[in-house]
């Protein structure tokens, strides 16, 4: 196996280290799975085939979605920002493996320790309550390398972000920023098929979509064939053109860079 | 193992002069620094806060590249070839850790052969030997966050030699550690350079670290190199000077003695200062002649005093 594999095992290590924490953000995420549902019952209640949806498939993405928090971390964050503004950067900036794969090694053990133990809660806790609907065996095969690239391009683009500390001091500004992005247009508050005419066009075209609203409707078996086939392409590429991005920006890092605290 | 030549490290840092205004400064670090470092040394780093000596040692690994005059350490370039020299050497940086906080230190351990592609028999006998000598058997399978600071830096100077780099560069090691751990930490260091014979760079604010374990100390002092040389030259350069403590029978006004001069006077006990060459049995002669004396104590300028004055620029001091 190579440096990054470990790296990526040791990181999911890490990220069940702590199972009781996990169980507790699982609940929560399930906690406001019932309250998104509830409202979209509400909303799809008084507008029936709302973006081609019906309530169940409203519910479903609700608690997909959910489940999807902790792998694809919607609410942003990575701890490189962290060690670029305490400096501690310098050590991940002397090992002799890129910064970038390093970290995404690292985010990669993340989310699949976070899928294990935050992503099945929400989805049983749906399942019992509520009629949802289940992908048959070909559609959770096609889940899988949607679900990576979801996570892929959610690094990305926290990469991409975390690395703006190195220009601004401090990325809570940007982080925040991202947020709101990230929450309103990756479909995380209501699926951006809600979203009317161009609105909706632009919102699908963007990265964040990648995160939630496509591999939501893999889920929901509204991609196949040639479909599925042009949702992985469209998240590949981004996925693929965020991580040059971030590339390109570890370069200029490097260039410029100033540790911080010495 | 380390040559720098004329080395510089200049960073522009924007300040606000107005409400939208912003004016750019640049700092310079790091100018014209030049010292070479044979192999099997061990050589001493120091300076005051904010001299340069972590900005030299990023330049050193390869984490910065200067901006001007050339830096090169076993041979490579650094920042050109980071990636091959940093399987060369080995760097701890005393305030930062290499090691995962929530993992037991073993995994960690792991992680850095993985990283530096040692061989498994290899890396048996490699951590044996480390655990042996940095007596890290009792919590190699504690979790890193759990350990005292002593524990994770010897912890993390095990992770930085698994790969037996031929350099090892040391960035404060035994910033806030305990007696006993300092002791244990400077015992290693010591055995690695004599038995090994690894190269190590030691930067320190603690000059019993200098004394124990430096014959050649560096000083770098506003980003240029201060002094190079052994301690004995250190401290005849900067301080030949003693310290007489002298307690007299009754408190009185300061000693007059040709040569001498009062240093501080506290009630009865006075300092004097003796200049380089001045005989302490003559001045104690000449003073018990004249005055009732109750006691008398000769005080060598300690390291920390002459380092000090070195930084303070007490006096005209240069390179070699």
């Amino acid at each position: 196996m190579g440096v990054f594999a470990w790296v990526a095992w040791y990181a999911f290590r890490r990220h069940t280290a702590y199972p009781l924490a996990s169980l507790a953000e699982a609940v929560t995420n399930t906690v406001f799975g019932f309250l998104r549902a509830y409202v979209l019952t509400a909303l799809w209640a008084a507008r029936p085939h709302l973006g081609g949806y019906d309530a169940t498939d409203a519910v479903t993405f609700t608690f997909l979605t959910q489940a999807l928090i902790g792998p694809v971390q919607i609410f942003g964050g990575l701890e490189l920002s962290r060690r670029i503004r305490t400096g501690d950067v310098a050590i991940d900036l002397y090992r002799p493996a890129g910064l970038q794969a390093w970290w995404l090694a690292d985010d990669l053990g993340r989310a699949a320790g976070s899928l294990v133990l935050r992503g099945g809660l929400p989805l049983a806790a749906g399942f019992l309550a509520f009629d949802l609907r289940a992908p048959g065996p070909a559609g959770l095969a096609a889940c899988v390398p949607s679900f990576a690239l979801a996570i892929v391009t959610g690094f990305a683009l926290r990469y991409l972000v975390a690395l703006g500390a190195f220009w601004l001091h401090d990325d809570r500004g940007l982080a925040s920023v991202a947020l709101v992005l990230s929450l309103f247009l990756s479909g995380m508050i209501v699926p951006l098929v809600v979203f009317p005419g161009p609105a909706g066009d632009v919102a699908r075209a963007l990265p964040w979509s990648a995160l939630v609203q496509v591999p939501a409707e893999v889920f929901l078996g509204k991609r196949t064939g040639a479909g599925l086939a042009s949702a992985l392409a469209f998240q590949a590429a981004w996925a693929a053109a965020l991580l040059a991005a971030g590339a390109l920006a570890t370069r200029r890092a490097r260039r410029r860079l100033v540790i911080h605290g010495g | 193992m380390i040559e720098v030549t004329g080395a510089a490290k200049a960073f522009a840092v924007r300040r606000r002069t107005g409400r939208l205004r912003r004016s750019r400064t640049v700092v310079h670090a790091v100018r014209d620094l030049g010292f070479t470092v044979p192999r099997g040394a061990f050589v001493g780093l120091l300076g005051p806060n904010g001299a340069g000596k972590s900005t030299t040692i990023k330049m050193l690994t390869g984490i910065l590249a200067p901006s001007a005059g050339t830096v090169r350490v076993c041979g490579l370039d650094p920042s050109r070839q980071r990636t091959a020299l940093a399987r060369r050497i080995g760097v701890v940086f005393g305030q930062r850790t290499t090691l995962w906080w929530d993992l037991p230190l073993r995994d960690s351990l792991d992680l850095a052969r993985r990283l530096y592609r040692v061989e498994g028999r290899a890396h048996r006998a490699r951590l044996a030997e480390l655990t042996d000598l940095l007596e890290l058997a009792p919590f190699l399978d504690t979790p890193v966050r759990q350990l005292s600071l002593g524990q994770r830096m010897r912890g993390d100077l095990a992770a930085a030699l698994l790969h037996a780099p031929e350099l090892l560069i040391l960035d404060e090691p035994t910033i806030g550690l305990d007696v006993v751990s300092r002791a244990t930490v400077r015992g290693f260091l010591e055995r690695l350079n004599t038995e090994r014979g690894t190269t190590v760079l030691l930067t320190t604010h603690d000059l019993g670290d200098i004394e124990r374990l430096c014959p050649r100390v560096l000083i770098i002092d506003h980003g240029r190199l201060a002094f190079d040389g052994d301690l004995d030259r250190l401290r005849a350069e900067v301080g030949g000077e003693r310290l007489l403590v002298v307690e007299l029978a009754r408190p009185g006004p300061p000693l007059r003695l040709p040569g001498v001069a009062v240093d501080r006077v506290e009630g009865p006990r006075q300092w004097l200062r003796l200049p380089e060459g001045e005989s302490a049995a003559a001045v104690i002669a000449r003073l018990a002649a004249g005055h009732e004396v109750r006691d008398i104590a000769l005080r060598e300028t300690g390291i920390d005093e002459v380092v000090a004055r070195l930084y303070r620029g007490d006096r005209a001091y240069r390179a070699q």
